[in-house]
């Protein structure tokens, strides 16, 4: 019963923590859109520039078979981009681990890749994929590649080498040193880097549907055409909301990876 | 019959000015447990991490029996427990690296554990344990391999006295259960007197500064109190304030120059 009573008592005040983090940014978010409601309702702001909150809603709600369509072909996107992402960053991190001379050779041209603005190589990429969504996907991919490779990489050099000679002792294969140690210890790294590419992914997808089409991107620029501002807005919420969504996710993903180890701390 | 022979052996890492170890010889009976004591920064630890081959000698040799050089277990000075495996995985890590866990090596690391008063405990991670838990922890860790040599780094150093006693008989019984034959490190001249049947006692310069056999006819809590115990505890601390002494006037002598 007095087990209970603790426990009960450990979760209200975990709630009422988890509301004292949340409640500020909640109230401030309200407030600017009453104020922004505010200015363009009292015509301080012509509606065709800035549409007030409820007229976007509105907008979102008539339009919303369209918009559902334009989101999911971006999510869509998103997901193989961030997934190969993923897959290529850590292979490549892992072979740069192995084998440092292939490090020494590539990362330099990884990271001079990586300064290349995706905006300047999408029209190359609409030359070798074609419209659509492969170019977009090639897109998302080019983008978000590097955070994960270079995070990744970091953590695999970063293990503990207390860790690494208590496993000395048991003279383990590469393959296990690789697989029970540095793995394990980088897997902080690597969801650092997925967080970073999960909004470099998003830019990456509706940079990529500016040009090749399709997705939000597509309906933005046909929305910035028809001088939709509206809309505009509607497609610009939506891929926001794509990424926290994203973000929610990896956040869900780290908590069950990184149970047990003493550095987790979620500000989100 | 010996089981560890050291001849001359010395070590110095690069860059240091004296050597850490320093023409050290002695030979440890198979039965033998041996205590390494001495004051800080004197190199038992460095010689504990010779006897394990973590550390390579810069002269001499070391020789282990090569029946028992294959069943050599170790535990640092800290747990060193690997954060996101839970208490159990921890303690089954040797045994996955080379390839002997099995259903019955879990059952002896869930006997072994529930031994050192970790039962409850075993779906734990690290971060949920104490300091002393930890340790214990180590120690199972070290113990699952069924080591005929096990070579402990100040085992016991951050336990709550009770802990420490417990662990202490503990490793008295499992001297005489498994045959096992432990060497170790401490900074605490009782617990030495107590646990070792050999203590080498180094200095700063690296030398054994003394090396002998000390016997009891029965080691439990109680041998604590007698007069015998007591005596061989003054002999160490005499030794003891010598090596400070002599280390005083060497260093002063050094400023000096």
């Amino acid at each position: 019963m007095k087990a209970a009573t603790l426990k009960d008592e450990r979760i209200t005040n975990h709630a009422w923590t988890w509301l004292q983090e949340k409640i500020p940014a909640w109230i401030f978010l309200l407030l600017l859109l009453a104020i922004w409601q505010a200015v363009v309702g009292l015509q301080w702001v012509a509606s065709y520039l800035l549409p007030s909150p409820l007229e976007i809603l509105r907008t979102t709600i008539d339009s919303w078979p369209e918009i559902a369509t334009a989101t999911l072909s971006t999510a869509q996107s998103i997901g193989w981009g961030l997934g190969f992402s993923l897959l290529g960053g850590v292979a490549l991190a892992l072979l740069f681990f192995a084998i440092p001379v292939v490090r020494r050779a590539v990362l330099p041209f990884c990271i001079f890749f990586q300064t290349v603005p995706i905006i300047s190589i999408a029209p190359l990429l609409v030359i070798w994929f074609g419209f659509g969504q492969p170019t977009v996907r090639a897109s998302a991919f080019i983008v978000s590649l590097f955070p994960i490779l270079a995070n990744t990489l970091t953590g695999l050099e970063e293990t503990d080498p207390h860790l690494k000679e208590l496993f000395k002792l048991y003279k383990p294969s590469p393959l296990q040193l690789i697989l029970k140690l540095q793995i394990p210890s980088a897997i902080p790294y690597i969801l650092t880097g997925v967080k970073i590419s999960a909004g470099l992914a998003v830019i990456g997808a509706i940079v990529g549907e500016f040009i090749a089409g399709g997705g939000l991107g597509s309906l933005i620029d046909a929305a910035r055409t028809q001088q939709r501002v509206d809309l505009v807005f509607s497609g610009v919420l939506m891929s926001s909301g794509l990424a926290l969504v994203l973000v929610f996710i990896i956040e869900l993903l780290s908590r069950l990876l990184l149970r047990g180890r003493p550095y987790l701390k979620s500000r989100l | 019959m010996y089981s560890i022979e050291v001849k001359q052996l010395s070590k110095r890492f690069p860059a240091a000015t004296r050597a850490v170890i320093a023409d050290l010889s002695f030979a440890l009976p198979v039965d033998a447990s041996l205590a390494l004591l001495g004051p800080s920064g004197c190199g038992k630890t460095t010689l504990l991490r010779l006897l394990m081959g973590l550390e390579a000698a810069s002269g001499g040799s070391i020789s282990i029996a090569p029946e028992l050089a294959t069943q050599m277990s170790y535990v640092f000075q800290e747990p060193r427990l690997v954060p996101w495996r839970t208490c159990l995985e921890n303690v089954l890590l040797p045994l996955e690296l080379t390839a002997q866990n099995n259903p019955a090596a879990r059952n002896r690391a869930i006997d072994l554990l529930q031994r050192l008063g970790l039962g409850e405990r075993l779906q734990h991670f690290p971060r949920e344990l104490s300091g002393g838990m930890q340790m214990r922890v180590a120690l199972a860790r070290a113990l699952i391999t069924q080591p005929k040599i096990i070579l402990l780094d100040e085992p016991f150093a951050a336990l709550d006295e009770r802990t420490r006693f417990r662990l202490q008989d503990l490793l008295l019984e499992l001297k005489t259960q498994l045959a096992l034959q432990y060497v170790f490190v401490t900074h605490s001249i009782a617990e030495a007197v107590y646990l070792g049947d050999r203590i080498l006692l180094l200095d700063h310069t690296g030398h054994a500064n003394d090396w002998r056999a000390v016997t009891f006819a029965k080691r439990e809590q109680a041998l604590k109190i007698t007069p015998e115990f007591n005596a061989v505890i003054q002999t160490y601390t005499q030794l003891f304030s010598a090596i400070e002494n002599s280390n005083r006037e060497r260093t002063s002598s050094e400023v000096q120059r």
